[in-house]
């Protein structure tokens, strides 16, 4: 870390010495595998003790309404019609039709053929609309159909792209490969920001979940993202350490941040409490905010909306009063 | 900003008196010929409770009961039926943990999170383990029908008060010994508590007795000639002057001391976890830990980014109310310790080390005293020489393997030692060379009732837990 330390040092070379990195394969396999080691056992277990914190009251109504402006509303079911999505869109705008002083969530999120039934809901609001692109969840298909795919997102009407890295290559150790599809992933999105599916659950190390963050850091990502929610081991808590961690120390080095954002298997106010108190405690307030830390759920967001009725009323209200999506 | 409400555990689990008596021969009683002292909340220096202090003829008739107790009931006893009421003893611990945690972070100052989630488990664990032994002492390795050694006079410290007198009365009792303990005198009220679980498990009387007091009660405890066996924990110094009263007597004694861990971060470790490390080795229980790692050798090439997270990750130290479920480190346990622990923060300063702390509030009453490293220290500096049992950190570095070694093996303790780095032969390596009795790789402060735990050189002698802690406790 010394090289890294180094390169902080020198600012303004320091963005220069970190692109030329992906230039290379040697340079950035040596890189990459630089990167100082994650201990298993110390990182889930500092997760642990951060999901032992107790937030109550204030702390808990305050955390509730943060995670409810970092949700990103999801659907990415073949099962999916317009008028499915066109509902999912309107609750985003109004989560609780009842009480107009609760937030609306962070985005939607759909498959691209989805993408302009809900760009007609949310035109003209502050609610993002994020597609999955680049044939998600699999990411196994050609280049250029991945490009298309994006490029197709993004005119009707996606500001924001999730896209999964070619978790074979990465694997098989071809990292300039993994580089290069993220690269020209990012241009095919032009404006929108691009968000970057590491699939943890498939990259089995958190020295290799330090290193695809690194890597698609490096890439030009603008977000990190745990999971495509479509294979069984999904967010946990420790992996999202581990990608905070990276995001706090590329900011370190290059002066660029980059945003977080765990998908998948986040089900309840509990859970999503303790992921606010990990960013609160590993990266800081800085990363506090629906622009740099978002929830990739679906059911998560009615519990919020449960627990924050409980919160104001003082009373459960049964499932019955919140809309199923 | 994300600020958290405060949690605070409720009180009202803890059913205070306004005074405790001795608890002798299955009672409590009153002193004969001593006075009494006061218990205090170290957090807001509340006094808690009124306390018996034990003179020398209380001291007698407690070591008189366990006598009898031993020669009547105890010892004959076979061990499968010591194992029942160990068991229940360790069962009512679990059922009533809140309790206790709540009246030894009371009681000690120490945060909730760590009563709840370290002591009050082991403590049950403990229990559980030798429960386990009471049956089995001739599959222990010491002969086919190993004897008890009769009444263990045992004195404990105060920085884990329940924690130490489990280490000291579960495997006594498993091996068929009676005993007198000693808490000490600013954390008396869990070993209390304790007696009253004694009697709720109908445990024999005399089988345990508890005698509160200071320095004076635990010596006519120790120098008692109706004692077979001394068990101590805390200072040096004290356990020095023990070891010299003892002498010549066939008083067996096992002392687990100071010390002054070197807690070693070589260049290749992971950095990110070796700094959770450094931090619950230094500042667990407000760095009032025989073990902890107080002295910080990392290798030069990564110190500057090690300090570096250190002191962000410091700065996340949530200092305050011991009760408040998020509170990471709580009060200094008494004004004694506190101003042990100015002293030499200031002499650390004085000798020319560089003292940082991250800006925290400390409330108006009590004991408190902020995180705290030192760089810059040498090995002639006396905060890198002297045990300060606080939250301060002193950081030294170093730059080759055998130098780290060589800096951690020259201090006249030897209890614990750390290891950080990726690669197993070095661990394995540093381990080897290490003179201390325990050696975390990869972690800190990690306790098991199964593993044995003692020191080398002036961190004492003898070992507690695992099968190697009943042999102080055994005849042979």
């Amino acid at each position: 870390m010394r090289r890294l330390r180094d390169m902080t040092a020198t600012a303004t070379s320091a963005r220069s010495d970190l692109s030329e990195l992906g230039r290379s394969e040697t340079a950035l396999r040596t890189f990459l595998h630089g990167l100082p080691g994650v201990d298993q056992v110390g990182a889930e277990q500092r997760a642990a003790q951060l999901g032992t914190r107790s937030i109550k009251t204030t702390a808990k109504a305050q955390a509730i309404d943060l995670a409810i402006r970092m949700v990103d509303l999801t659907t990415l079911e073949g099962a999916d019609t317009p008028g499915k999505v066109r509902a999912l869109a309107a609750k985003a705008l109004r989560p609780d039709p009842s009480d107009p002083s609760c937030p609306h969530v962070g985005a939607v999120c759909v498959y691209p053929a989805m993408v302009p039934y809900v760009a007609e809901v949310l035109r003209g609001s502050k609610v993002h609309l994020a597609s999955v692109a680049t044939a998600f969840p699999s990411g196994q298909a050609p280049l250029d159909i991945k490009l298309a795919d994006t490029r197709a997102a993004v005119a009707a009407g996606a500001d924001e792209i999730d896209m999964v890295i070619n978790r074979g290559a990465f694997l098989a150790g071809r990292y300039a490969e993994v580089y290069e599809e993220i690269v020209a992933t990012k241009e095919a999105c032009g404006d929108a920001h691009l968000k970057v599916i590491l699939e943890t659950g498939e990259l089995a190390t958190y020295d290799n979940v330090r290193r695809a963050s690194w890597l698609a850091m490096l890439a030009g990502g603008d977000f990190i993202k745990t999971s495509t929610g479509k294979v069984p081991v999904a967010a946990t808590l420790p992996v999202t350490l581990v990608m905070l961690e990276a995001v706090r120390d590329f900011r370190a080095a290059t002066g660029r941040q980059v945003g977080v954002k765990p998908a998948g298997g986040i089900k309840n106010t509990k859970d999503a409490i303790k992921y606010l108190v990990m960013v609160n405690e590993t990266v800081g307030a800085d990363w506090l905010d629906p622009d740099w830390f978002r929830f990739g759920a679906s059911s998560l967001l009615n519990d919020l909306l449960m627990q924050r009725t409980k919160l104001t009323t003082g009373t459960y209200s049964g499932p019955d009063y919140f809309t199923l999506d | 900003m994300f600020e958290y409400a405060p949690a605070p555990e409720s009180r009202s689990v803890v059913d205070l008196k306004p005074s405790y008596g001795l608890f002798i021969d299955g009672t409590f009683v009153d002193p004969t010929d001593g006075g009494s002292f006061k218990s205090v909340n170290p957090a807001s220096e509340e006094v808690l409770a009124e306390i018996a202090e034990g003179g020398g003829q209380d001291v007698d008739r407690a070591v008189r009961a366990a006598r009898r107790a031993y020669d009547e009931v105890w010892g004959p006893m076979p061990g499968r039926d010591r194992a029942k009421y160990l068991f229940r003893i360790a069962r009512i611990v679990q059922e009533r943990s809140r309790e206790l945690a709540v009246l030894e972070s009371l009681d000690n100052g120490k945060p909730i999170r760590e009563s709840r989630d370290v002591d009050l488990p082991l403590v049950a664990a403990h229990f559980f383990y030798y429960a386990g032994w009471a049956d089995k002492l001739e599959h222990a390795g010491f002969g086919p029908d190993p004897r008890p050694v009769g009444v263990a006079a045992q004195v404990i410290p105060w920085n884990f008060p329940l924690l130490m007198l489990a280490w000291k009365i579960a495997p006594a009792l498993a091996a068929g010994n009676t005993v007198v303990l000693k808490p000490a005198e600013t954390t008396p009220l869990t070993a209390l508590l304790f007696a009253e679980i004694c009697q709720q498990a109908d445990l024999p009387p005399g089988v345990v007795n508890i005698v509160t007091g200071a320095g004076d009660t635990g010596r006519a405890l120790v120098e008692h000639p109706g004692v077979d066996k001394v068990a101590f924990t805390g200072s040096t110094d004290v356990g020095r002057a023990i070891a010299r009263s003892v002498a010549g007597t066939r008083k067996k004694v096992t002392l687990e001391l100071g010390g002054k861990a070197a807690n070693i971060v070589f260049d290749d470790a992971p950095i990110d976890q070796a700094v959770e490390g450094i931090v619950n080795g230094i500042f667990f229980n407000q760095g009032h830990v025989c073990c902890a790692g107080s002295r910080l050798l990392v290798q030069e090439n990564v110190a500057d980014r090690v300090l570096e997270s250190l002191k962000r990750r410091m700065a996340q130290l949530r200092v305050g109310d011991p009760l408040d479920k998020n509170t990471d480190i709580g009060a200094i346990n008494s004004a004694a310790q506190l101003a042990r622990i100015r002293e030499l923060s200031d002499a650390g300063a004085a000798e020319g080390a560089e003292r940082w702390s991250p800006p925290c509030e400390l409330p108006d009453r009590g004991f408190w005293f902020a995180p705290t490293i030192f760089t810059g220290v040498t090995q002639a500096h006396r905060i890198a020489r002297e045990e300060i049992f606080g939250p301060v950190l002193s950081v030294l570095t170093f730059r080759t393997p055998a130098e780290a070694v060589e800096k951690a093996n020259n201090t006249p303790y030897g209890l614990s030692a750390g290891i950080w780095t990726d690669k197993g032969s070095r661990i394995l390596w540093t381990a080897d060379r290490l003179r201390a009795g325990v050696v975390w790789a990869n972690t800190f402060n990690k306790f098991d009732p199964t593993s044995p735990f003692g020191g080398y050189k002036e961190s004492g002698y003898g070992r507690e837990g695992g099968r190697h802690g009943l042999e102080g406790y055994l005849n042979v």
